[in-house]
């Protein structure tokens, strides 16, 4: 698994690799309430955003780690957004990516770094 | 930057593992270690204690009730000869432009009114009443006592375990209650739309107070969080947002506020700052206050525009108060609309996003009031 300082977990399967929030953005963002997921289908690039996410506290965005095509969609989350707070590192996944280009990949963080990142 | 101010439960929050921000100078409870929804749930269920000490105490005197309520009066478009002893109301000042300056709570205490402000608003406040009222009557803010709250269905049980007296009181009464040898002044109020006290409490005796509440199983301690989405769906107005020095109190739907007394046909019409343009909004209003309740499940905030259509024009008034409302189970806000456009039942849109999204204007409380009236 590998880690973004948007506090986005990736994890590759193949050529897909799927994107989360991490226990740790799950916890400061407090009780989630409203979760947007881009359209399969749609071809993202790396840094815009891609997903809105919405707590009880404030609206907030999570960015796109990687150029490519979403291949899947969480729609589990969007009826029950709560999900995201149960299980953010598991059932509550975001979307699945086909990368056209997997090298940022490499510039993630593992989970040691990521650790260290949060504190 | 000056250090934040701190109540006397300032430890006890710490010590519950609050998530501490800060408010209006103070360093205050946002949301304890349940979550702002869980703290909704609980007070909607049960019972909830709120630290509201940042809050202004003040006591109004001029040796009887009468004088210092006539003196009164000429602050606020409110009925306060005609309040009865032991009985308290909501009220505003008011600016020369009819706008709404503060609100606040004032109680008939026998011989002298207890005011109750806004904490961003208290030290305006005072100087508006020292200067517009001594020497006649003597402002005296209260700086030695505590406030909690203690709202909702079990918030009478869990009182009376203490002060079984309480349970006599009736929505809005005031009263002195003795509490291991220290009078508290209690208020059966609060800002969450359901039933519940207010306390006054010496600041040496809030922490014990607390915890002996907060024994109780029924009660779970509540931050600002919860505190905004109650009174969201309370459809309460918060200072600053739903109500400012630019609302005036038909536009804010706050018209219920105003007795008969003070009315422009009333015993002792206007004589507050304003009251021209007060009464002329009563004659023809341009825009209200209204409840929305977004369509979908995508909550609006504060600031989002609202439109007349679905595409084009120009907004027609901003949302002033949004979020997820828990009890409803879905996103609830309240704004501004031409009048023609307030009644319940009219659609308009809210740009989210660079989208618009359809809304519903709503009658307001989205969750009614269980007040013991």
């Amino acid at each position: 698994m590998k880690y973004t300082e948007e506090h986005e977990w990736l994890v590759t399967e193949g050529d897909i690799v799927t994107v989360g929030i991490t226990k740790h953005a799950a916890e400061q963002l407090g009780d989630v309430v409203f979760v947007e997921l881009p359209e399969v289908g749609t071809e993202i690039t790396k840094d815009e955003e891609v997903v809105v996410i919405e707590s009880v506290k404030a609206a907030s965005d999570i960015l796109a780690p990687l150029d490519g095509e979403i291949v899947e969609v969480n729609d589990a989350i969007v009826d029950a957004p709560s999900k995201v707070n149960d299980d953010p590192e598991g059932e509550a996944w975001f979307f699945k990516v086909k990368p056209s280009d997997l090298s940022p990949m490499d510039d993630y963080m593992d989970e040691a770094a990521y650790k260290d990142f949060i504190g | 930057m000056s250090a934040l101010r701190q109540t006397p439960l300032h430890a006890l929050h710490v010590e519950l593992g609050a998530k501490m921000v800060d408010f209006a100078g103070y360093d205050m409870p946002v949301q304890y270690p349940m979550g702002i929804m869980g703290e909704h749930s609980h007070c909607r269920e049960k019972a909830g204690l709120f630290d509201v000490s940042h809050m202004g105490q003040v006591i109004l005197r001029a040796g009887d009730y009468e004088t210092v309520a006539a003196a009164f009066e000429s602050l606020i478009p409110m009925d306060v000869l005609g309040l009865g002893e032991g009985r308290q109301r909501y009220g505003f000042f008011t600016n020369d432009a009819g706008g709404i300056e503060d609100d606040l709570m004032f109680a008939n205490r026998g011989d002298h009114l207890f005011v109750v402000v806004n904490a961003a608003c208290k030290e305006a406040d005072i100087a508006r009443m020292t200067a517009a009222l001594e020497p006649g009557v003597t402002v005296t803010p209260v700086t030695d006592r505590a406030l909690l709250a203690l709202q909702g269905p079990a918030a009478e049980a869990a009182l009376a375990t203490l002060l079984p007296e309480v349970a006599d009181m009736r929505f809005m009464d005031v009263a002195d209650v003795v509490w291991e040898g220290e009078t508290l002044w209690i208020s059966r109020s609060g800002y969450t739309g359901e039933d519940g006290f207010e306390i006054s409490v010496p600041a040496a005796k809030a922490d014990p107070l607390a915890r002996a509440l907060l024994a109780d199983d029924r009660v779970a301690p509540i931050g600002l969080g919860a505190r905004d989405s109650l009174r969201l769906e309370a459809g309460l107005c918060l200072y600053g947002h739903d109500i400012d020095t630019s609302t005036r109190p038909y536009e804010a739907a706050l018209g219920w506020a105003l007795q008969k007394a003070r009315r422009a046909d009333g015993a002792r019409a206007g004589g507050y700052p304003g009251a021209d343009h007060v009464f002329a909004d009563r004659a023809a209003l341009s825009r209200k206050r209204v409840g929305l309740r977004p369509e979908g499940r995508a909550p609006m905030r504060e600031g989002v525009d609202l439109f007349a259509g679905a595409d084009g024009g120009d907004p027609i008034g901003k949302i002033t108060s949004g979020g997820f409302g828990p009890t409803v189970g879905g996103p609830v806000a309240m704004g501004y609309v031409p009048a023609e456009l307030a009644e319940p039942g009219t659609k308009i849109f809210g740009a989210l996003r660079g989208k618009r999204l359809p809304l519903t204007v709503t009658t307001l409380p989205f969750v009614a009031a269980n007040f013991k009236r």
